[in-house]
């Protein structure tokens, strides 16, 4: 469904609009006090409804209603939103608008924020990932995650891309870990670079390729969705376009989430963007509309240059 | 714009004056270190001057007759009745045959050390088959003798306020004559424990104390220290209380170690009942004792695994405890063992706790576990610094030179340590 640009304030039915739940510090539960609204685009609290579209045609990962709360910090306000089987989102805006925020909730790295609490839902192909029940480390194992700085483990390139599936089993002896690792190095695109020395520490090597190494040690564990949070920002723009070249190959499997600051970035890799203002998603539509036919102000704006 | 001055006049006036606190600054920096370096050569010279000497102890050689009419009068040799001390008396009249008066005879004897007949006992307890045979033997002097030979006792000092007679002099220097006089290595003061005569005491007990305490105190006080350290660090809600625990480690760490000796005194002697002077109620008062300060270097060492290694972990999947013992661990393991090792080095350094639990006590016998009275080395030198006899001021520099040896080479460890499992990322 597509809503258009609503500027006028909406006067909300305030039962509609779910209270913060105040309550357990215990981030591996979230509350479920409150009924969620009936799932048709959200209500903000400055009234405004997110523009443009949230949904997609083969919806793998939901979020409905998703507040974050720091403290008393509102940081992430009725977000929802849908995100494709093997597509590319990219999530833009300001500094400190969340959307770094949402995307550690889409793999509950905001568990280890003892003051961040969670609310709303978020499924994984179906499955509420704040269930009580889901382990975050089950989860993480379906949503893999790739950091703003490279932050290879002190160990060697082949420890690296082998600690995943060590921890989790999923090699039954050294031949298939062996073909793990080797697999996961090509389909980063770094086995060439480092097929000779596996032994050195995976810190030797260059950021950009430690950075393709920290994606070949995520897709190691075969996740579902790969989330990026700023992925390039410490990389030169050869490295970088390297990385962009690989997050292509890889939406052919995975579902990405990428955060960026580079509008550029988000123009070439992905195929929708969601822009955020201070913790509110404005707006969400194809890649192609929301460059060229923003229909949001804050997004003309920010795409625009005026903001951020 | 003539009248105006410009930028670079304005900062050229003002150079001069910078240059000269610059200068000032860095002479006083210069002259705080130079005397620190001062203060620290004057200690390890003074130290080294007073204590070599005592690495050598002066031996006199006699030929001890070991008849067996004074050993074995009933034709069994009894090592726990024999008269050795005749012996060595007798052996050393033969040298000095000119000394005849009771007095005189007495005199003499206390030229040699009652070592001498210890020597004689485990010479015939390892070959009771030298009875009967004339034995040249090298025996220990009196300290007198060495503080003597080593030229700590002025001659020209009025006799009465001198340990030797001008007679015994004279004796010892007609024995020097004939070369039965010699400066050797003293083994004795690293194979013995305590002794009330200088020439025989050594810091073995003190050190084999010392090592068991140490043991006892590094086997519970990094485990524990290192457990708590990531407990409070990795896992614990940060919150009021874990405020107070913090702040209370803290204080613990300044805590007068005395307090820790009343402590062990109340709690592991009094209310539990454990052995007084033992190695292991030391061992547990310096774990105490050091506990704060390994939680602190640990917490720290664990505080500067970089953020990002923690969450590349959780971002694969792993769970905190893997977090920390795949990742963390090996990461902080450099800095929570210097952690450890200045703890330790502290501890061996300690002797005020050790005087309330009672290791202070005079102790000759060199413990072979941890419930044996014992003592430490610190309190070996506080009870030889404290002792009359001028030889043991030499002993006294000697074991803190040994003391000084075990911390430089535990720090020398921790060093070696942190730079081989120094990792960079």
């Amino acid at each position: 469904m597509t809503i258009t640009a609503m500027t006028e304030a909406t006067t909300d039915n305030p039962e509609s609009v779910p209270a913060p739940v105040t309550g357990s510090g215990d981030n591996d539960s979230v509350s479920r006090d409150f009924v969620l609204p009936a799932y048709t685009g959200q209500h903000t609290e400055l009234g405004e409804k997110t523009v443009g579209n949230v949904t997609c045609d083969d919806p793998f990962m939901i979020a409905e209603d998703v507040n974050v709360y720091y403290g008393d910090n509102h940081a992430i306000q009725h977000v929802t939103l849908e995100i494709g089987k093997k597509e590319v989102i990219a999530l833009i805006g300001p500094s400190g608008c969340g959307k770094s925020t949402f995307l550690r909730c889409l793999n509950r790295m905001n568990d280890s924020i003892e003051t961040a609490r969670v609310t709303g839902r978020i499924t994984l192909d179906g499955d509420d990932i704040y269930r009580k029940e889901q382990d975050p480390v089950a989860l993480r194992a379906r949503v893999g995650m790739v950091f703003q700085k490279p932050n290879p483990f002190p160990k060697s390139i082949y420890d690296n891309v082998a600690y995943g599936p060590r921890i989790h089993g999923l090699a039954v002896d050294r031949a298939e870990l062996d073909n793990i690792v080797f697999s996961s190095l090509e389909r980063a695109g770094l086995l060439k670079e480092v097929k000779d020395r596996l032994d050195e520490p995976g810190t030797s090597l260059s950021g950009g390729q430690q950075q393709r190494l920290c994606i070949a040690r995520t897709i190691a564990v075969n996740p579902e969705v790969i989330l990026m949070d700023e992925p390039c920002s410490a990389l030169d723009p050869i490295a970088t376009a390297r990385i962009e070249d690989l997050m292509d190959e890889l939406s052919e499997d995975y579902a990405i989430v990428i955060v960026t600051h580079s509008m550029q970035q988000a123009a070439r890799v992905s195929k929708r963007v969601a822009y955020f203002h201070l913790g509110l998603l404005v707006e969400v539509d194809s890649t192609d509309t929301i460059f060229t036919n923003p229909q949001h102000k804050l997004t003309e704006d920010y795409i625009t240059g005026r903001i951020g | 714009m003539s009248a105006e001055r410009s930028t670079l006049e304005k900062v050229e006036a003002g150079l001069a004056r910078r240059r000269r606190k610059e200068l000032l600054f860095k002479l006083t920096g210069m002259f705080a270190t130079a005397i620190g370096v001062v203060f620290l050569g004057v200690f390890f010279a003074t130290l080294i001057a007073k204590g070599s000497s005592s690495f050598q102890q002066t031996f006199l050689k006699l030929d001890i007759e070991l008849s067996a009419a004074a050993l074995a009068p009933d034709g069994e040799l009894d090592l726990r009745y024999a008269d050795f001390d005749a012996l060595v008396r007798s052996a050393l009249r033969a040298q000095l045959p000119e000394v005849s008066s009771r007095e005189e005879r007495r005199a003499l004897n206390r030229l040699v050390s009652v070592g001498a007949s210890y020597q004689l006992r485990e010479l015939l307890a390892a070959d009771p088959g030298l009875v009967g045979t004339t034995q040249t033997l090298w025996v220990p002097a009196s300290s007198n003798v060495d503080m003597l030979i080593k030229g700590d006792i002025n001659e020209q000092d009025d006799e009465a306020l001198r340990p030797l007679s001008d007679q015994q002099i004279a004796w010892v220097r007609s024995l020097d004559e004939a070369g039965r006089v010699d400066l050797r290595f003293n083994s004795a003061l690293f194979s013995n424990g305590d002794s009330r005569e200088p020439e025989l005491a050594g810091i073995k007990g003190a050190v084999m104390g010392s090592f068991y305490m140490l043991l006892v105190t590094i086997t519970l006080s990094f485990p524990i220290g290192v457990a708590a350290a990531i407990y409070l660090e990795e896992f614990a809600p940060k919150n009021r209380w874990s405020d107070l625990i913090e702040v209370n480690i803290n204080n613990l760490a300044a805590v007068p170690s005395i307090v820790f000796g009343l402590l062990g005194l109340a709690v592991f002697i009094n209310w539990m009942g454990l052995p007084r002077s033992a190695a292991l109620v030391g061992g547990l008062v310096l774990t105490l004792l050091t506990l704060p300060v390994i939680i602190i270097a640990s917490r720290a060492a664990i505080k500067a695994v970089p953020p990002s290694i923690r969450e590349a972990a959780l971002g694969l999947g792993a769970s905190r405890m893997q977090v920390v013992f795949h990742h963390v661990m090996p990461l902080a393991m450099p800095g929570m063992l210097t952690g450890a090792i200045i703890g330790m080095s502290r501890a061996l350094g300690e002797s005020a706790p050790l005087l309330m639990i009672g290791m202070v006590a005079f102790i000759v016998d060199v413990p072979g576990g941890f419930t044996d009275p014992a003592t430490a080395l610190p309190v070996q030198i506080y009870l030889w610094a404290d002792s009359p006899e001028r030889a043991f001021a030499e002993r006294t520099s000697a074991a803190i030179i040994v003391l000084l040896g075990f911390l430089l080479l535990m720090n020398l460890a921790a060093v070696i340590m942190r730079k081989r499992m120094e990792r960079k990322w």
